[in-house]
């Protein structure tokens, strides 16, 4: 089974194909080492960063931008939108803080902005 | 007056990526330093790209956008910048200083300094610069407008979404809004090849299926007070509409990622010399202008897809407006080869002794397998494969130059067929 499939790892976004015979996965194209384990999740367990926004409590700020930790099953993504829509934020996190958990996969969800700092 | 007004060696117009790193390494070279910005808060549009992939080059992470911003204002408190937040400069007067009138809730100020740092960035194009017909009701955003709805008020600003353009920012926005709830119906472009990147275009459609449509483009608005259609036709190779293949699509919102040109009001009144092709200003290595004394960097030069450059010719702009000292400038020219569509410096300011510069070119249109040759007259500086060339994806290369280079020489990016 021939795919193809753009690796996201970064700006460059070679254009790889994997060939998937039984069980040996031959990927070309890619100009890094990075493209091969791309593909190979791609192929397993797909993978990706979450990035949105969390509601606050802060008239002036009212929604800190938050990202994914780790990356998260593809497949968990629109579940972890739903559940972030629960959340609201009372504190004045900092750039860093851990600002949810995602309950299906334990990742957490981190501040990426010093935004709730920066207005008080 | 002239007693009464504060002086700084180096004035930054814009605190967005370019303008944080040209301040910073101004003032690590002792310089006297003012930040001006009119927003509230300093770090430019990278506010609102709350999206990771900021860093990669610079940091070896994907950071979002106001971490990477968080990156370099975290270092502002240790210094002696000055911020000027709130403020907007309205005009730039030369003298034998520069005179900069701001005007902020504080009233009139006009701060005189010997050089200035532009890093104005970049708008967006609007529908007033695409044809599009018809109404002119709510609900017609550029992606940079629906993004600020959405990251920083916190506000959904579409249900039934049209997004016209295939750039970075439509694709990323396509992504967002469908996360947060809204259908987007598809990206439509008028061109026949994307405009964005292939792993925005992985990521942010393909992920989410939403679907690409090329060589068709949006002629028409419908609605009084909000969007409630638009028409979509397909385009000939002009772009032009081809009449009978119009369909109308329900909508809410239409969302235009036209484009970006480089914001440059205030050069245009300096008289920096622009170039027609990057329609930013023409600058040597250093990112000086046309203008002595005058620096710019950043999207307001050429528009960038990635911020580590952006804060890359920040900081080369901000360290040589620090060294800047008045006199005779020779320069010679840098000229390409017709595939390629610019390079940024259009020139090189020449010394005694010679460094590395750092050059930044686009394609016309897609290339495969070239051999780029830097060369000075009949010096052959560096040469370089490239496998696949893509106009949505910049090229930066460092070239080593001679020691000695004669005034009357030019440099030459030549970009051929390899093999």
């Amino acid at each position: 089974m021939i795919r193809e499939m753009i690796c996201i790892t970064c700006p460059t976004g070679c254009k790889l194909t994997v060939d998937l015979n039984g069980e040996t996965l031959k990927v070309s194209g890619n100009a890094c080492k990075r493209g091969e384990a791309f593909a190979l999740a791609e192929m397993t367990c797909p993978t990706r960063s979450l990035t949105t926004t969390l509601r606050t409590v802060f008239p002036e700020a009212p929604a800190l931008p938050v990202r994914t930790k780790s990356e998260i099953p593809k497949a968990s993504v629109m579940p972890a939108m739903r559940y972030l829509a629960s959340i609201v934020v009372q504190e004045r996190l900092r750039c860093g803080d851990v600002a949810a958990v995602l309950p299906d996969c334990g990742v957490e969800m981190i501040a990426s902005s010093d935004l709730l700092i920066e207005s008080e | 007056m002239r007693e009464n007004c504060r002086t700084f060696d180096v004035a930054v117009v814009g605190a967005g990526p370019a303008g944080l790193a040209a301040a910073l390494a101004a003032e690590r070279q002792g310089s006297r330093v003012l930040l001006i910005e009119r927003e509230a808060r300093l770090g430019g549009i990278l506010k609102q790209c709350v999206h990771d992939g900021f860093g990669l080059v610079r940091f070896g992470e994907k950071l979002a956008g106001p971490e990477y911003a968080h990156r370099f204002l975290s270092r502002l408190s240790g210094t002696s910048i000055q911020i000027a937040a709130l403020t907007f400069v309205s005009a730039i007067k030369k003298t034998d200083l520069f005179g900069l009138e701001l005007v902020s809730a504080h009233g009139l100020e006009t701060v005189l300094s010997k050089t200035i740092v532009l890093a104005t960035g970049c708008r967006e194009r609007t529908a007033q610069q695409v044809a599009i017909h018809g109404t002119r009701p709510a609900g017609v955003f550029t992606a940079g407008s629906a993004q600020y709805y959405t990251n920083i008020l916190g506000k959904l600003p579409a249900k039934r979404c049209v997004i016209l353009g295939s750039g970075d920012i439509g694709l990323i926005m396509a992504r967002r809004l469908t996360l947060e709830g809204a259908k987007v119906l598809g990206v439509y472009e008028a061109k026949s090849v994307p405009s964005g990147l292939p792993r925005n275009l992985a990521q942010c459609l393909h992920d989410f299926d939403i679907p690409l449509y090329l060589s068709k483009t949006v002629t028409r608005c419908f609605g009084d007070a909000r969007l409630t259609a638009v028409e979509i036709a397909d385009v000939d190779e002009n772009m032009r509409p081809i009449d009978g293949t119009q369909q109308i699509l329900d909508c809410d919102t239409l969302v235009l990622s036209v484009g970006l040109i480089p914001e440059n009001e205030l050069a245009e009144t300096l008289g920096v010399a622009l170039d027609s092709a990057t329609k930013g200003a023409v600058t040597d290595q250093d990112g000086h202008t046309s203008v002595d004394g005058v620096f710019a960097c950043g999207n307001c030069v050429h528009v960038n897809d990635l911020v580590d450059y952006v804060s890359e010719s920040g900081e080369t702009a901000g360290a040589a407006a620090a060294r800047y000292a008045v006199g005779t400038r020779k320069s010679i020219p840098v000229r390409t080869s017709d595939n390629l569509l610019y390079c940024v410096p259009q020139k090189i300011s020449i010394t005694k002794n010679n460094g590395e510069v750092v050059l930044y070119f686009r394609v016309k249109r897609e290339l495969q397998n070239r051999r780029l040759t830097v060369r000075l007259e009949e010096r052959t500086l560096l040469q370089k494969n490239y496998k696949q060339m893509r106009p949505p994806e910049m090229e930066r290369i460092a070239v080593k130059l001679p020691e000695t280079i004669g005034e009357n020489e030019t440099l030459y990016l030549q970009l051929e067929v390899n093999g």
